[in-house]
C-alpha cells in the first residue's frame, strides 16, 4: 500500500511500487484528467506537480513520489480560476483539448518560477509538450496572459 | 470519471432517443440535472427539444475532434431558433442513423449540415411562434421569437420559450418541407459569423471532460493487445505462463488475425486483461509469441520509394487529358521537370485510439472517441454477429483525429474482447501501437513536366502521381487511385494550360492506408504548387505573378465536360463549383497581407501557394529563415482561406493555425519507414512532429462570404508545406522536392 499526497488529501493505493503516477491517478484514483500520451516522457500530456515543479507522471512511479504533494489538474485551483486557466479561457486556446491538462501545469510551473517569461523561457518550458492540433501560438499567448494576471 | 446510466426515456420522450441509455456526464452542463427537468418536451425534430424549464438541448450529432464542430452546429440552429447561447445544452449524439450521416471526416459537416440545421431551428421557432399566438388567440404573423421569447409585436406581451412547451408541444409538427418556413435575415444573426467559445472550454481547462480513455465503468478490465509487428501477419503460438505471473494480470486471450486487406476490422493478435493499464501493459511485456509475418515481412520503404518512382518515370493510366501534350512538350523553348515524394505519415492524434465496452445479455454498449459512429456501431455488430440493434454506441469526445478515429477497429477489439470476457473492457492502445499499426498516410511518387513558350507562359503539363491506394486497404488487388483520391490536386488542377495530361501508376500497398488530415492534397498539392513556383523561376518571374497568369481569369472549370471523372467531393458542382476567381481572391488577399514582394534580409525568404480542397480555397505565404547550418525556422505564416459562410470565426482561424503546424510537421518532420514489414518509428522520440520552437506568427484572413459553407478542417494543411519549400528557395536557391526536408542539404556553402 502506498501513500499519496493528492490536491490537498491522502489516498492510498494499492499497486506495485513500480507503478507510474500517471495510471494510479487514473485507473486506481480516478483522477482522469491527467492524460496518457505517449509512456516515456515525450510527450507532455501526463504532466502534474510534485511539490511545485512540473514531472511526467507516465515516468515517475508511484515509490518515487514519497510525500511530496501531487497537484493534478482536478486541484489546480478550486474553481478553474488559477491565472493559466483564466487565460486558457480568454484565448480560447483549446482545440480537441486532449493535451491541455498537461500544457496547463507546465505553464503553471513555469509561471510559478519565472513570473515574466521571454519567448525563449516559454519555448524552453513548453518544448516537451505536444499538442497535434497545433494550438502552440495560443498557448504561447495564454501563457503571456497569464503572466498579465500574476500567476 | 464513473458512467451513470441516466435512462432519459421520460426526459427525452419525442426526440427519438426512446430507451437509450446516456452517459451521466453529457447531461447537465450547463443546465438543470436532466433527473430534474420537467416533464412536457417540446422537440420538433431530432436535433432539438426544450423543456418547460426554458432550457433548449441541442444535440451535436458529428463527433467532435477538435475543429469546434460540436459548437458550431448547434450555433446555427439556436440563431434560426432566435435562442438564448447561455440557456441552450448542447449533448452529443448516440450513433443512430435518424441524426443522417455522423462519419466527421472529408470536412463535410458543416457543408452537409448547415442547412439541415438551419430548417430545425426554423421549424422549432416557427411551432414556438404559433403555439403563442394560440395562446394570445392572435395572427401567428404578428408573433416574433426574439431572444428565447415569443413576442407579440402589435401589444408587447411575452412568452418565454419554457412557457410555449406545453401549447407548442400539442401542435401538430408538419415536416420541414411541408413548412413554409421563414429563415431570419443575415442582418439578424446573433451567432452564426460571431466567434463563440466551444462548449467543453471550461471542462476542458479543469480536466473534466470527458474523453474515450477517460470512461469507466464498474467492473471494468483493462486491456492492452499484442498485434503482429508486420501487417497481414498472424500468431503461430504464444507463452503466456510469464505474463499471467504479473500481479494484476488476469487472463489472456487469442483474437484472430483478420485476413488481409482487414479494412476496419481488428488486426488481432494476444489481449492481456488486467486489472489497470499499467498490468496490462506489463504482461505484455512478458509475452512470448511466434508469429506468421505473412506476406508483408517485406516491405522496405527505401525500395519500395525507389519502386515509385521508376514506375512514376512511365506513362500512366490516363485521368485527365487536354490538348496534346508530348506535341506542345517536344516544340517546346522551355522544358521543366521535376520529381517529388512525400512519406507515409502516421495520425499520432494525442489520445490513442482507446474504446471501452460492455456485452451483456445479447446486448452490447460501447463507448469510443469515434469520428465514425456508426459505421463502428456496424463493425461492432458484425465482430459480435449481432443485429445493429442490439448495439449502443455512445460518443465520447475525441482527443484528436485527423482521420485515424473514422476506421473502428480498436472500437470492436473492445467489444469482442468484452464479448469473450462477459465483463467490461478498455482497449487502450500505447503510442508504439498506434505509431506501428496505423492506418497510414499514403506514400506518393510523383512527376510533373511543363513547357514554356518563349515569353515564359505554361504551354503543356504533364502530372504522374503513383500511390497505394486507401481502397485497397478494404479490397484486394487495387493498385489505381480511385477518382475521389485523384481530384485531390492531380484531376482539379485549376491553371489556365491548352495542354494537360494527368496520370496515375500502380501500386501494391503493404500497409494500412487510411485517411491523414487533408489526405491526397498533401502531396498533390506539394508537387503542384512547388512546381508553379519552378516555372515561374524558370521563366524568369515573380512566383504570385506567375501564378496569377496560371490561374488566368475568373471563371468556373467544368471538368466532367472534359471528360473528367470528378466527384468534387461529393457535392453538386453548381453550387460547389471549381471557381478560379475565388481561387485568384485568397492569393491576392494573402499577397496583400503579407508584405509579399518586401525585402527580407539574407537566407531568408518568402514562398508562396494556393490551393482549393475539400470546396475551400486557401493560399499561404511562408516565411523562413536558413541558418548557416541549414536549420529552418519560419517566423511568420500568412493564410487566407474563402471557405464560404464561416459560422465561428475563431474556430475557423483556430483550424488554419492548427493547419500550419501539422503542415509544417509534414514537411519539416515527420516520416514513417518500414523495413522488413516492420515501421522503424514508435514514440514520439523517434516520430517527430511540430513542437512549439517552430511556431510561427500566424496571421489568418478569412474572405467574407455568403456562399455555402465548405470545408474548414483539412484545406490549410495542403498549401503550407509547399509554401514553406517555396520559401526555402527563395532563400537559398535549394529545391525541395522532398519531404521531410532534409536540412543538411541547406547548410550555407
Amino acid at each position: 500500500m502506498t501513500t499519496l499526497r493528492v490536491n490537498g488529501g491522502t489516498r492510498a493505493v494499492d499497486a506495485d511500487p513500480a507503478t507510474p503516477l500517471l495510471w494510479a491517478l487514473r485507473d486506481l484514483l480516478g483522477l482522469t484528467g491527467t492524460k496518457f500520451g505517449c509512456g516515456i516522457g515525450a510527450c507532455g500530456a501526463c504532466t502534474v506537480l510534485l511539490n511545485g515543479q512540473a514531472v511526467r507522471s507516465c515516468i515517475t512511479s508511484i515509490s518515487d513520489v514519497g510525500d511530496q504533494e501531487i497537484t493534478t489538474i482536478e486541484g489546480l485551483s478550486q474553481d478553474g480560476t488559477h491565472p493559466v486557466q483564466r487565460a486558457w479561457v480568454a484565448n480560447n486556446v483549446p482545440q480537441c483539448g486532449y493535451c491541455q491538462a498537461g500544457q496547463i501545469m507546465q505553464a503553471a510551473a513555469l509561471l510559478k518560477d519565472t513570473p515574466k517569461p521571454t519567448d525563449q523561457q516559454i519555448t524552453d518550458a513548453m518544448s516537451g509538450n505536444i499538442c497535434r492540433c497545433g494550438t502552440y501560438q495560443r498557448i504561447r499567448a495564454a501563457i503571456k496572459a497569464a503572466a498579465e494576471l500574476g500567476a | 470519471m464513473t458512467i451513470e446510466n441516466l435512462s432519459r426515456r421520460d426526459i427525452l420522450r419525442g426526440m427519438g432517443l426512446g430507451s437509450g441509455l446516456v452517459l451521466g456526464f453529457h447531461v447537465g452542463f450547463r443546465s438543470l440535472p436532466a433527473w430534474a427537468a420537467p416533464e412536457t418536451q417540446f422537440a420538433p425534430n431530432v436535433y432539438v427539444s426544450i423543456d418547460e424549464s426554458g432550457t433548449v438541448t441541442i444535440v451535436a450529432h458529428r463527433s467532435e475532434m477538435g475543429t469546434g464542430i460540436k459548437t458550431g452546429l448547434p450555433m446555427v440552429l439556436a440563431d434560426e431558433l432566435d435562442a438564448d447561447w447561455n440557456r441552450v445544452n448542447v449533448v452529443q449524439a448516440d450513433a443512430d442513423v435518424k441524426y443522417g450521416d455522423q462519419n466527421t471526416d472529408g470536412s463535410r459537416s458543416m457543408r452537409q449540415f448547415y442547412q439541415p440545421l438551419r430548417e430545425a431551428g426554423a421549424v422549432a421557432r416557427q411551432l414556438l411562434e404559433e403555439a403563442a399566438a394560440h395562446i394570445w388567440n392572435v395572427d401567428p404573423a404578428s408573433c416574433h421569437a426574439q431572444n428565447h421569447a415569443v413576442v407579440h409585436q402589435p401589444t408587447g406581451r411575452r412568452l418565454g420559450f419554457g412557457e410555449l412547451v406545453k401549447v407548442a408541444a400539442d401542435l401538430p409538427i408538419p415536416s420541414a418541407d411541408h413548412m413554409q418556413l421563414r429563415f431570419k435575415p443575415a442582418s439578424t444573426r446573433r451567432y452564426v459569423g460571431t466567434p463563440v467559445p466551444i462548449v467543453d472550454l471550461a471542462d476542458i481547462v479543469r480536466g473534466r471532460a470527458t474523453y474515450g480513455i477517460d470512461v469507466v465503468v464498474p467492473g471494468m478490465k483493462y486491456v492492452s493487445i499484442e498485434r503482429c509487428p508486420v501487417y497481414g501477419g498472424r500468431v503461430k503460438s504464444f507463452d503466456a505462463k510469464d505474463a499471467l505471473a504479473v500481479p494484476g494480470v488476469e487472463k489472456i486471450i487469442e483474437m484472430e488475425a483478420t485476413p488481409i486487406p482487414s479494412g476496419f476490422d481488428p488486426l488481432g493478435g494476444i489481449a492481456v486483461i488486467a486489472s489497470n493499464t499499467w498490468a496490462a501493459q506489463q504482461g505484455r511485456e512478458k509475452l512470448k509469441i511466434d508469429w506468421d509475418f505473412g506476406p508483408n515481412a517485406g516491405y522496405d520503404t527505401t525500395a519500395y520509394r525507389a519502386e515509385l518512382e521508376a514506375t512514376a518515370k512511365r506513362p500512366g493510366r490516363l485521368v485527365r487529358g487536354q490538348g496534346d501534350v508530348a506535341d506542345a512538350l517536344h516544340s517546346a523553348a522551355h522544358r521543366v521537370s521535376a520529381d517529388y515524394f512525400v512519406p507515409h505519415y502516421a495520425h499520432a492524434s494525442m489520445e490513442v485510439p482507446t474504446a471501452v465496452a460492455h456485452v451483456t445479455d445479447g446486448h452490447c454498449e460501447v463507448w469510443a472517441p469515434t469520428q465514425n459512429p456508426q459505421g463502428a456501431k456496424t463493425v461492432v455488430a458484425q465482430a459480435l454477429g449481432f443485429d445493429e440493434s442490439k448495439v449502443t454506441l455512445h460518443v465520447t469526445l475525441l482527443g484528436g483525429g485527423f482521420g485515424r478515429k473514422s476506421k473502428p477497429d480498436y472500437v470492436a477489439e473492445a467489444a469482442v474482447l468484452s464479448q469473450k470476457l462477459g465483463a467490461p473492457v478498455k482497449v487502450t492502445w500505447t503510442r508504439p501501437d498506434d505509431i506501428q499499426h496505423d492506418y497510414y498516410h499514403s506514400i506518393c511518387a510523383q512527376h510533373l513536366e511543363a513547357a514554356l513558350d518563349a515569353k515564359g507562359r505554361t504551354t503543356a503539363w504533364l502530372h504522374r502521381t503513383v500511390f497505394p491506394p486507401i481502397e485497397a486497404t478494404f479490397q484486394p488487388d487495387v493498385t489505381y487511385g480511385g477518382a475521389g483520391e485523384l481530384q485531390q490536386g492531380v484531376t482539379d488542377m485549376p491553371y489556365d494550360i491548352a495542354n494537360v495530361r494527368c496520370e496515375n501508376g500502380a501500386a501494391v500497398n503493404h500497409v494500412r492506408i487510411g485517411w491523414y488530415r487533408s489526405v491526397f492534397n498533401i502531396p498533390h498539392a506539394f508537387a503542384v504548387c512547388s512546381f508553379a513556383d519552378e516555372l515561374a523561376a524558370a521563366a524568369g518571374q515573380d512566383p504570385l505573378e506567375y501564378l496569377r497568369q496560371l490561374i488566368g481569369a475568373p471563371r468556373h472549370i467544368d471538368l466532367r465536360a472534359m471528360g473528367v471523372d470528378y466527384p468534387n467531393y461529393g457535392a453538386p458542382l453548381d453550387v460547389y463549383p471549381i471557381d478560379t476567381g475565388r481561387l485568384r481572391g485568397v492569393l491576392d488577399l494573402v499577397a496583400a497581407k503579407s508584405g509579399w514582394g518586401q525585402k527580407l534580409p539574407a537566407r531568408q525568404g518568402r514562398g508562396i501557394a494556393v490551393h482549393r480542397s475539400f470546396l475551400s480555397y486557401v493560399a499561404v505565404v511562408a516565411q523562413v529563415a536558413v541558418g548557416n547550418d541549414g536549420q529552418v525556422t519560419i517566423p511568420r505564416i500568412d493564410m487566407a482561406i474563402d471557405c464560404g459562410l464561416v459560422v465561428n470565426p475563431d474556430r475557423v482561424r483556430a483550424q488554419l493555425e492548427g493547419a500550419a503546424i501539422m503542415a509544417i510537421g509534414n514537411a519539416l518532420y515527420s516520416n514513417i519507414s518500414a523495413k522488413q514489414g516492420r515501421i522503424e518509428q514508435g514514440n514520439f522520440d523517434d516520430y517527430s512532429v511540430a513542437r512549439t520552437d517552430i511556431t510561427p506568427d500566424t496571421h489568418v484572413y478569412l474572405v467574407d462570404s455568403s456562399a455555402p459553407p465548405s470545408g474548414v478542417g483539412e484545406p490549410g494543411v495542403p498549401p503550407t508545406a509547399p509554401a514553406i519549400c517555396n520559401a526555402i528557395y527563395a532563400a537559398t536557391g535549394k529545391r525541395i522536392r522532398s519531404l521531410p526536408i532534409d536540412t543538411q542539404q541547406l547548410k550555407a556553402a
